[in-house]
């Protein structure tokens, strides 16, 4: 099978400054990659600019999805060729409760027309909602957060959880998981670990950012990638991670002729 | 079950059209052959009509000179863009009781005796152009003594009771010259009165409608709640044809009894070359609740005078408002949450929503007399304006004269958030889907506290047909 994500010499800058120089990658459906790398390091620019976020500007390369270039298309549009991603930070959205949004975004998604719009038909509600109570429950999560607003005075695990709960609901190809394991307690971690190598199981593919290998003892990464300087400069298995671990990024930065922070 | 109900035998009327002048106020007195007190009531206010200052046509000195309670800075962020009415172009009608029994087809659904079966309302009246085309009441709401009709037939059959409410102590002929204008020539609306201790479960519906192109509507509605009693009315304003112009210069009174719990709803959505102006005031009593509600979604240009008296110890009062703008619409709301007893309570929410060149304004006024010790009132305005070009003015305030008291307020206003439209989307919604659903998250806290189904999803459907346009 060929791959779904691939990204190819990638550049993207915020407000005028390069961040990512030139980035190689390709995930595809059931592998497991970890991306690392420093604070500010362009791990949420690569990110947010791979889900079409206005602000990071892709200035050359090309990204696909199923063969597909998707720089031109609009965040919704790669959604609903199954790319997700649980963000670092989660926007709130008062007013709007969890249960109302997740119907429509999943109505959204899995509509047979690709063409969106106000055409939406959703679907039927009972059967939404025991799809939601069954995620939400083996996600731990109170179903009272079906009523709750959209990350509305969430805690920072909630948020997290809800985003996890937004990838078990929308069903992807490919997610890319944006330090979802923090601020998550420890038995977050196990459930989020263990609930996203069920989804990899049915044909999920994540690229899973992370500083911790915590939540990589949950879901092992066959492949483990490193951000430096706008570029992955190294990949390999999992020693890779217990390497860093073990010495941090200094020996890398030595390695490429990289200063250190 | 289906409720039994009563369809009154709807006299008909020949209507005369006018002009705002002395002469025809005369005539419409004369021609439903009024009591004397409505006749003087008329031909006074007509002479503080004349004497009060139009807002548009008004130079400044005028306006400081004017010793009237209606000032200038009341008017000052709307009369620019009343300069486009000309009152002379709206007629006002006269109707002479023809005795005959009403043919006509009206242009409203003719389905309140359906609705009032159907247990969908309990008493309906229709008005269209200033006359009463349709009117029901469930039976037993007669045999609990509930009165419900419209105005002008109230004025024949209980002159005196109308005569103690009507522009006496809520609504008042001298506040502006759009009060003064409504007591000369007011015609249409409906008086509802609940005794004392009853409880009306199901709600009232009120529909006044504007078809005739140039009519003038001067509704004037009146609602009597006595202790202990409760009700639920709610008002639709529409226009049957969607260009014809139109004036709507309404007065709205409410008395809520010791005790009584009234809602009142007021869905407004006249056509886009409508004017509408609208005094309306309610008195509230010992402990008793009212909560308002108003849809403010159409108009070419509205100013609305919303004041709620805190007048007995312990009442509360709600205020819930969702406006939304479009187009070159202008919408002026003025509201004043008045406590005048102690441990009284005051609750206002306001919304509003702006697309394209449309205005809004809102100010607000919480007013504290020495009297209203233990205070608690509250005060928002919310606005979130959709294009550049939308403007919306928020203008909050307060006075306190007394010293145990509780008011806060705050005011915001702001454009959709870029964050929020970028999240929805990257989960699959179209960007005209997350618009929607920002806008229905911005109006859902107001939305939220409106107790009756149908109206909350009226105003849904209000809202979704302005995005989708
Ligand atoms: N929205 C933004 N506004 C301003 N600067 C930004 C923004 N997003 C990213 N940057 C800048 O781009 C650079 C890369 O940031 P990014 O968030 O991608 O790092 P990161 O690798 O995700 O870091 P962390 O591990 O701390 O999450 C930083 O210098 C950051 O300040
Ligand atoms: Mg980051």
């Amino acid at each position: 099978m060929s791959n779904n994500l691939v990204i190819d010499n990638l550049h993207i800058s915020v407000e005028g400054q390069p961040i990512i120089k030139g980035l190689n990658l390709a995930v595809k459906q059931g592998e497991i990659h970890a991306l690392m790398g420093p604070n500010g390091s362009g791990k949420s620019t690569l990110a947010n600019a791979l889900m079409g976020h206005p602000f990071y500007e892709v200035d050359s390369g090309e990204v696909t999805f199923d063969g597909e270039d998707i720089l031109g298309l609009e965040p919704n549009e790669r959604a609903r060729l199954g790319l997700f991603l649980a963000f670092q930070y989660p926007t709130a959205v008062p007013g709007v409760s969890m249960a109302n949004f997740l119907r429509m975004a999943v109505s959204a998604v899995r509509a047979e027309n690709s063409n969106g719009g106000e055409t939406t038909e959703l679907i039927p509600m009972r059967e939404f909602r025991r799809e939601l109570r069954d995620k939400m429950k083996r996600l731990g999560i109170d179903e009272s957060f079906a009523r709750r607003y959209l990350n509305d005075g969430f805690s920072g695990g909630e948020k997290k959880r809800a985003e996890v709960l937004q990838l078990a609901m929308l069903e992807p190809k490919i997610a890319i998981l944006d330090e979802t394991d923090s601020g998550l307690d420890i038995d977050a971690v196990r459930i989020v670990g263990e609930s996203v190598s069920q989804l990899i199981g049915s044909e999920l593919g994540v690229l899973i950012i992370t500083h911790y290998p915590r939540l990589l003892n949950y879901i092992r990464p066959e492949f483990v990638h490193i951000l430096l300087d706008g570029k992955i400069v190294e990949s390999g298995g999992w020693e890779l991670a217990q390497l860093l671990e073990d010495e941090g990024y200094d020996p890398i930065r030595e390695k490429y002729g990289i200063a250190p922070l | 079950m289906e409720a039994e109900f009563i369809k009154n035998p709807l006299c008909a009327y020949e209507v005369h059209k006018g002009n705002f002048s002395r002469e025809f106020v005369e005539k419409i007195s004369s021609e439903q052959d009024e009591p004397q007190w409505m006749r003087s009531l008329r031909l006074d206010a007509y002479k503080r009509y004349q004497s009060l200052p139009m807002p548009h046509i008004t130079p400044d000195d005028v306006w400081r000179r004017t010793a009237a309670m209606c000032t200038q800075d009341y008017w000052r962020r709307t009369a620019r863009n009343m300069r486009g009415l000309k009152l002379e172009k709206y007629q006002p009608v006269a109707l002479t009781p023809n005795g005959k029994l009403m043919q006509s087809d009206p242009v409203l659904p003719n389905t309140s005796a359906a609705q009032v079966q159907s247990n969908e309302a309990s008493g309906v009246i229709a008005v269209q152009d200033g006359r009463v085309v349709e009117h029901a009441l469930s039976k037993e709401l007669v045999r609990k003594g509930v009165y419900f009709a419209d105005i002008n037939t109230a004025l024949q059959e209980r002159s005196d009771f109308v005569r103690s409410y009507f522009m006496t102590k809520a609504v008042r002929i001298d506040w502006n010259s759009f009060d003064a204008l409504h007591g000369a020539f007011w015609q249409g609306g409906f008086l509802l009165h609940v005794p004392k201790g009853v409880v009306v479960e199901i709600p009232m519906h009120v529909f006044i409608a504007l078809s005739e192109a140039n009519r003038a509507d001067l509704a004037h509605s009146i609602i009597v709640a006595d202790d202990s009693s409760q009700i639920t009315i709610v008002e639709e304003q529409l226009s049957a044809d969607v260009a014809a112009p139109g004036l709507h210069c309404g007065a709205v009174e409410i008395f809520v009894g010791r005790n009584a719990q009234v809602n009142y709803a007021q869905i407004q959505r006249w056509n886009h070359q409508v004017w509408n102006f609208s005094s309306q005031r309610a008195i509230v009593d010992r402990d008793a609740e009212f909560r308002w509600i108003t849809g403010a979604l159409g108009s070419r240009l509205s100013k609305l005078n919303q004041v709620s008296v805190l007048e007995g110890a312990g009442c509360r009062v709600d205020m819930l408002g969702l406006t939304f703008t479009h187009a070159r619409q202008h919408i002026d709301i003025h509201t004043y949450q008045e406590h005048k007893a102690n441990h009284t309570t005051s609750d206002l929410l306001y919304k509003s929503v702006l697309k394209n060149q449309s205005q809004s304004v809102w100010s607000g006024m919480i007013y504290v007399h020495p009297e209203g010790q233990h205070t608690d009132a509250y005060q928002k305005n919310d606005n979130l304006v959709l294009n550049k070009r939308a403007h919306a003015d928020t203008l909050p305030g307060l006075e306190i004269n007394a010293n145990e008291v509780r008011c806060t307020h705050g005011a915001t206003a702001g454009s959709i958030d870029k964050e929020q439209v970028f999240y929805l989307m990257s989960r699959g919604l179209s960007y005209d889907q997350a618009e929607k659903m920002i806008v229905a998250g911005f109006f859902e806290p107001a939305m939220g506290r409106i107790p009756l189904v149908s109206v909350r999803k009226q105003l849904q459907q209000s809202v979704t047909d302005k995005l989708a346009i």
